[in-house]
């Protein structure tokens, strides 16, 4: 098993926002955690980063077998947990090849990998930019600074591309994206998918799945997952809306 | 998640200084202290024709007129000048022919400094870089003088030039930083000792670029260099400076000059790399860099250009400045000044727009951390005659956690209705969610940090030679990161 959680608790400045959430991920699997706004499901993405402003007040992770909690971010970053982020953060003054390069080579030094000489890194660049139909130039600019929703986007699935992780979770990547960008996206990530790795998909909108076909979908609602199944559960939530699931808790 | 950020900055922020180390040098000194024996001592040491006498004479008779300038927004401990040797020299037998006679001690400091005395081991294909390297008090090797020669370029340490060229010395020498300027450049006048003294003839581009590498060695002694650079009419030529100086429990005293001549057509440009030692964590020993650097585009058409990283010393008090005499000259000031632990910068640059159609571009960035104090001061002046002239200001501070200060003193006058002037500013901070970002791309907290300020800094680095630019980017991680000190 890749990714185990138990009964996870977790909150920021004492108030709790996860209470209880049970998840389980395969290698070769695709995870949907759908829900309303303001369940957890950024918290949920953000914990499992080992983002520190999050207390786990209580339960378990393990990935591969370790306790994750007692992983600093970078290295559960450098074990190959990605993050795709909602909100990508500006780095003015970084261009995207200098910050993959840096990122590349660290996770390679933790590897006990020598750094990636520099041809090879730019033609691993260049093939991993086709897989996000990415133009040249943009891999010039700076880290996200200025980019629109759809390039900034793109960026973390490009990023994505270059580190080749075994965990991807995917926060929101489908929000602000058109129909053009939003394809773009989910190619580049079935492009990725492997038997050796997993993704979790985390959306408002079943509209990203029918791009991106999930194993499970999961819906969490006021910090747990509430209802799990396959991915007619996606396509019953766009029908009912989630109503039905608030009625349902009731 | 401030606090978070704060913690992380804190711990990175805390590095420590790899040129620290002293060499065993057979050293001589001038008796401690500043009186006219001392000048005189000086003078005679160096076998001075009477003109540098008296110059020095009056530079002197002039600053005991003088008191310490208080306007910096800076603490500075009293300094005791009759504690402080003015003069020391690695003792030499005879003259030097040949890289052979160098002592060896002399060499391996400055191999482990990563500067090369030896002109065969410049790189295949590159034009190499000519280097003046000044250990205390003298210059002791300038490599590559006869090269430049057969462009008529005059590249040697300034106390050659007085003896080899001392009319250009006597007819440039304090012509743009007068011995009354101020407190620290009329000491200077009275007590230098050497420097490095470049002039470009007519019509001439320097094929390669010309540095001085300052090192400071012995105790309890002051380092006052000078240095002069003229352009004459369509020279060019690109300047680099470097300096560090050992570890100590003491304040030692630098106090410097540059001036640098423009005439018609001509083109300077002038690189530093700062880095005397900062002084410990706690704040103890570190360098007093107090430094009157000007420059004059006298001629039409004239640009000059200063580039620098400022990130050692425990204080610094610097203002490289441009005087645009000539109709349509341009002058540069591009500056990153870095502070950490109880380090203090007080530091920009005067433009001084005296032409018509004068222009000027001011970029600072400001980088603050631990619980330094960082100031931008800077002066655009444009006066009644420099019609149609233009300036532009940009003063950025960054700040790395939350005890320290940045500020920012522009002054602005203008004279005329014609031109324009435009200053921006802006404060920063390095934020959680930078850190966050990277963090989750597996970069360390280290790297993080050395790759935003490093981003912060590009459009000042990006003026450096390349030869520089490299040292300069490592220099900017090194000077904030704990590990790689």
């Amino acid at each position: 098993m890749l990714l185990q959680i138990k009964n996870l608790h977790a909150g920021i400045n004492g108030k709790e926002i996860l209470r209880g959430v049970d998840l389980e991920v395969n290698a070769g699997e695709v995870h949907a955690i759908m829900g309303p706004n303001g369940t957890g499901k950024s918290t949920l993405a953000s914990v499992i980063a080992g983002r520190e402003v999050f207390d786990v007040t209580a339960g378990e992770i393990f990935y591969k077998g370790k306790d994750l909690q007692k992983l600093s971010i970078e290295d559960r970053a450098r074990e190959g947990i990605f993050l795709g982020f909602q909100y990508p953060v500006e780095i003015p003054g970084v261009s995207i090849t200098n910050f993959m390069r840096t990122a590349v080579n660290e996770v390679r030094k933790f590897k006990g990998l020598d750094p990636l000489p520099a041809g090879e890194f730019l033609r691993l660049m260049e093939e991993k930019k086709q897989l996000v139909e990415i133009t040249s130039n943009l891999t010039n600019r700076s880290v996200n600074e200025g980019f629109s929703g759809g390039e900034k986007k793109k960026n973390e699935i490009f990023q994505m591309a270059m580190l080749e992780p075994t965990l991807a979770i995917l926060d929101e990547t489908d929000s602000g994206l058109d129909i053009d960008a939003l394809r773009i996206v989910a190619n580049g990530v079935n492009k990725l998918r492997r038997p050796d790795n997993a993704f979790v998909v985390i959306t408002h909108y079943q509209r990203l799945l029918d791009y991106i076909v999930p194993d499970f979908v999961h819906v969490l609602f006021e910090g747990k997952i509430v209802k799990s199944g396959g991915k007619e559960l996606a396509l019953e939530l766009e029908e009912k809306g989630y109503d039905w699931i608030k009625k349902e808790q009731e | 998640m401030e606090s978070q950020a704060n913690k992380i900055l804190d711990e990175v922020t805390q590095g420590d200084y790899k040129y620290g180390f002293v060499t065993d040098i057979d050293t001589e000194f001038a008796p401690v202290g500043l009186s006219e024996d001392t000048i005189h001592y000086i003078s005679a040491k160096k076998n001075e024709p009477a003109f540098m006498l008296e110059f020095r004479l009056k530079a002197y008779r002039h600053w005991l007129t003088m008191s310490q300038p208080k306007w910096a927004h800076l603490n500075i401990s009293p300094i005791n000048f009759q504690e402080i040797i003015f003069y020391a020299a690695p003792k030499k037998k005879k003259e030097l022919s040949s890289l052979d006679e160098v002592d060896p001690e002399l060499l391996a400091t400055f191999n482990k400094l990563g500067i090369s005395l030896d002109e065969q081991k410049k790189l295949a294909g590159v034009a190499g870089v000519a280097v003046d390297a000044v250990i205390d008090s003298v210059s002791v090797k300038t490599t590559f003088s006869e090269t430049l020669s057969k462009h008529g370029i005059i590249f040697c340490s300034f106390s050659e030039a007085v003896q080899n060229h001392p009319d250009l010395v006597k007819q440039y020498m304090g012509s743009v930083v007068p011995y009354t300027d101020n407190y620290f450049a009329a000491l200077n006048s009275a007590v230098f000792s050497d420097g490095s003294f470049c002039y470009i003839p007519k019509g001439v581009r320097c094929p390669m670029e010309l540095s001085t590498y300052f090192r400071i060695n012995a105790a309890n002694t002051g380092q006052f260099e000078r240095t002069l650079i003229v352009a004459e009419e369509g020279a060019y030529v690109s300047y680099m400076e470097g300096c560090t100086a050992p570890q100590r429990d003491e304040n030692q005293l630098h106090a410097a000059i540059v001036e640098i001549v423009a005439m018609k057509d001509a083109s300077v440009k002038y690189s530093t790399v700062q880095n005397w030692y900062p002084g410990d964590k706690n704040g103890l020993g570190g360098i007093y860099n107090f430094v009157t650097k000007r420059g004059i585009c006298k001629g039409s058409n004239s640009k000059i250009s200063w580039t620098q990283v400022e990130t050692g010393s425990a204080i610094t008090w610097k203002y490289p400045s441009c005087i645009l005499l000539g109709d349509h000259s341009v002058g540069e000031f591009y500056s990153v000044a870095v502070t950490n632990n109880h380090q203090q910068a007080d530091t920009g640059t005067k433009m001084m727009h005296l032409g018509k159609n004068t222009r000027s571009t001011i970029i600072s960035k400001g980088i603050s951390a631990g619980q330094s104090n960082n100031s931008y001061r800077g002066l655009v002046r444009i006066s009644k005659n420099a019609v149609n002239s233009r300036n532009y200001s940009q003063c950025d501070s960054l700040l790395l956690g939350a005890r320290c200060g940045a500020h920012t003193y522009p002054y602005i006058q203008v004279d005329n209705k014609s031109s324009i002037v435009e200053h921006e500013a802006t404060t920063s901070k390095i934020s959680e969610d930078q850190l966050f970002y990277c963090q989750q791309r597996g970069i360390s907290n280290e790297s993080a940090i050395g790759l935003i300020v490093n981003g912060y800094a590009k459009e000042v680095l990006k003026q450096l030679p390349m030869e520089f630019a490299v040292e300069a980017q490592k220099l900017l991680s090194i000077s904030l990161e704990g590990s790689v000190g």
